[in-house]
């Protein structure tokens, strides 16, 4: 018996754990490696430089650009879209008409949350395609053509977009541009979410509240609010690794892949960048390790901030 | 955007000063009944405002995509094509090469997601409901895949296929079966993640009633466990097909010619590549048909299935 069940373990394990160490694990060792060499990616010369790498990756101008905007999108993304998603969740669940029964969600609030939940199953390249279009800068596009109609924009000089490396409250406009449309493909699945989890809370608490004479505002930030803590806390860390994903975005987006001259300049494209174009694969390696520690810290540390005392109901 | 909250906080700040109404027959008061009137009114407006944001970019693409070239240039914004041009569709899936680009993702897809879910589930389910040394390492080694970012593993990978392909050609750069085994090998970390969960939660005394009837452990697996956890299987299912037709860095690297042969592009491939030709060729219409046949499937199936998708991709998060 012990025998087969011995055999067995293996048996089921034997295929998933050798693709997995082939294809996933396998690669990510041997960048580790790479990251201490002074690998070119094409030639067989791999000279030893020890952490030569990751001391140079402090003095990297591009690499200290890149550094900030990934700090910029890892706070203006789950901030913008967690705010907008909780907003809608409240108005679809508390918008509605208030009777005996208590406040009520709003009418054709299915309808709305199957329009939301749109962009989330779309893939980025479609989205990235998409608001390519939306966002040209000539009369084409949907935003210029627009404005240009309402007379709000001057059709002579319409908005550069993603072409503009202007800043912004400090922050060059192409970034506010793609934060844009992170914010619009996720507002609607944060939604769904926070939504679901409003109404998992018991009908009591609300009715007991409603009877202590508490109006719809009062209830939503004295309850709703403190008891999504939670989901709250997860859609963070979540909406934190879509912030340091923004890769398809700008890939697809952005003149030559981060720039123009080099204003979206991301973690991700200054890897491939200094990779593929300057065949500097030893340093890129190093990139990428600091990368995969700096999100492994950041998900424990915001794990740690977020947790406390869960409340059973 | 956040800034808008304002408004309905200053209309309906009167109500908020309103002592507490509530009569003890349950009867609301006046005031309150209007400031809860106008709140409704205002929600509405909101959430329209946000279902056209949604909704226009998406119609403007599929209504572009009707229109001919010269109709695009001349009224981009207009809604309604002049005549319908179901040939850009044509010129898409022929010359745009969507065609190839769709049965390609088909022929990867119909293997890596059943292949990833049988797998995941297997392993899954052992590392559950099994004991045995180097259980928790292995447990953790497939977790830690969830955290990794992918582009640090891209050279090596590349590397690996390329030399895989040298010893078996179908395992090698821009091959479907070495696609299949790459998206299999990157699904494992979440599924296995979801599985465990859900295999933890079984009731034993229906595994251990199976075993006493003489069924063997693949048997148990099979006949009883599988099906009990079919709601988990639906929802990771979903997940896993979206997922992987959304992938679209692996492909770029490594469905790339070695040889000078044809790429056997996937969709997401496909598509930024002709965004990218479009510029010089700019056959407008044509990338509109493009995009518009990458989402309509994706689309239908999200209105049929809304219910499951949207529990299956939220229940992912809410673990």
């Amino acid at each position: 018996m012990r025998h087969g069940v011995a055999r067995f373990v293996t048996g089921f394990l034997a295929l998933p754990v050798a693709l997995y160490l082939f294809y996933v694990v396998w690669p990510f060792a041997q960048a580790a490696g790479y990251s201490l060499t002074s690998w070119g990616g094409y030639s067989d010369k791999q000279e030893f430089v020890g952490l030569d790498n990751y001391v140079r990756l402090f003095s990297d101008e591009l690499i200290r650009k890149a550094f900030w905007h990934n700090v910029f999108f890892l706070v203006t993304v789950p901030l913008f879209t967690i705010a907008l998603a909780l907003f809608l969740a409240f108005l679809l669940n508390v918008g509605g008409r208030e009777d005996r029964a208590g406040i009520r969600g709003i009418f054709g609030s299915g309808i709305y949350k199957v329009i939301f939940f749109f962009p989330q199953v779309l893939s980025l390249v479609v989205i990235a395609v998409m608001w390519q279009q939306i966002y040209r800068s000539d009369g084409q596009g949907l935003i210029n053509g627009l404005l240009i109609k309402v007379g709000l924009v001057d059709a002579d000089n319409p908005i550069a977009f993603t072409a503009d490396p202007e800043p912004f409250l400090g922050v060059p406009a192409v970034l506010w541009w793609l934060l844009l449309i992170a914010v619009w493909s996720g507002a609607g699945f944060y939604m769904v979410l926070f939504s679901a989890a409003m109404q998992s809370i018991p009908k009591d608490i609300y009715e007991a509240a409603i009877l202590d004479g508490a109006g719809r505002f009062h209830t939503f930030f004295r309850i709703t609010l403190p008891l999504l803590r939670d989901t709250i806390s997860v859609a963070w860390v979540y909406l934190g690794f879509i912030a340091l994903d923004m890769y398809a975005l700008v890939f697809v987006m952005t003149p030559s892949q981060g720039g123009p001259n080099h204003a979206s300049e991301i973690f991700a494209s200054v890897l491939n960048f200094t990779a593929f174009q300057k065949g500097q694969f030893g340093y890129a390696c190093a990139m990428g390790v600091s990368l995969a520690i700096f999100t492994i810290l950041l998900a424990a540390l915001q794990l740690r901030i977020t947790r406390r005392e869960r409340i059973e109901y | 955007m956040s800034t808008v909250t304002h408004p309905s906080g200053d209309r309906t700040s009167p109500k908020r000063h309103t002592p507490p109404p509530a009569t003890p027959d349950g009867v609301l008061s006046r005031g309150r009944e209007l400031g809860g009137r106008i709140f409704n009114g205002f929600s509405h407006v909101f959430l329209a405002v946000w279902a056209v944001m949604v909704i226009y970019p998406l119609l403007w693409v599929v209504m572009s995509a009707l229109k001919d070239d010269s109709q695009v240039i001349r009224e981009p914004l207009s809604l309604i094509p002049d005549e319908l041009h179901w040939d850009n569709f044509s010129r898409a899936w022929g010359e745009g090469h969507l065609g190839a680009f769709f049965l390609n993702t088909l022929l990867v897809l119909v293997g890596s997601v059943f292949l990833t879910m049988l797998l995941g589930s297997m392993a899954a389910y052992v590392l559950a409901r099994y004991e045995f040394p180097g259980n928790r390492l292995i447990y953790y080694m497939f977790l830690s895949g969830l955290t990794l970012p992918i582009y640090l593993a891209a050279v090596p990978l590349f590397k690996g296929v390329y030399n895989l392909g040298i010893a078996f050609p179908l395992l090698g750069p821009n091959k479907h079966l070495m696609l299949i085994f790459v998206y299999v090998a990157w699904s494992l970390s979440f599924t296995i993640f979801f599985m465990h969960s859900f295999f933890r939660t079984l009731p034993n005394s229906i595994a251990e009633a199976a075993m006493v009837d003489g069924a063997s452990h693949s048997r148990l697996f099979f006949s009883v466990m599988l099906p009990m956890s079919k709601p988990g299987l639906i929802s990771i299912g979903i997940f896993n097909v979206l997922g992987q037709w959304n992938q679209w860095y692996l492909p770029t690297l490594l469905m790339q010619s070695v040889a000078g042969e044809p790429k056997n592009q996937v969709i997401s491939q496909g598509l930024i590549e002709l965004s990218v030709n479009q510029g010089y060729k700019s056959d407008w219409s044509g990338l509109f048909a493009g995009v518009t046949m990458a989402m309509l499937p994706v689309l239908i199936v999200y209105i049929v299935f809304q219910r499951q998708v949207q529990s299956g991709l939220t229940a992912g998060v809410g673990k």
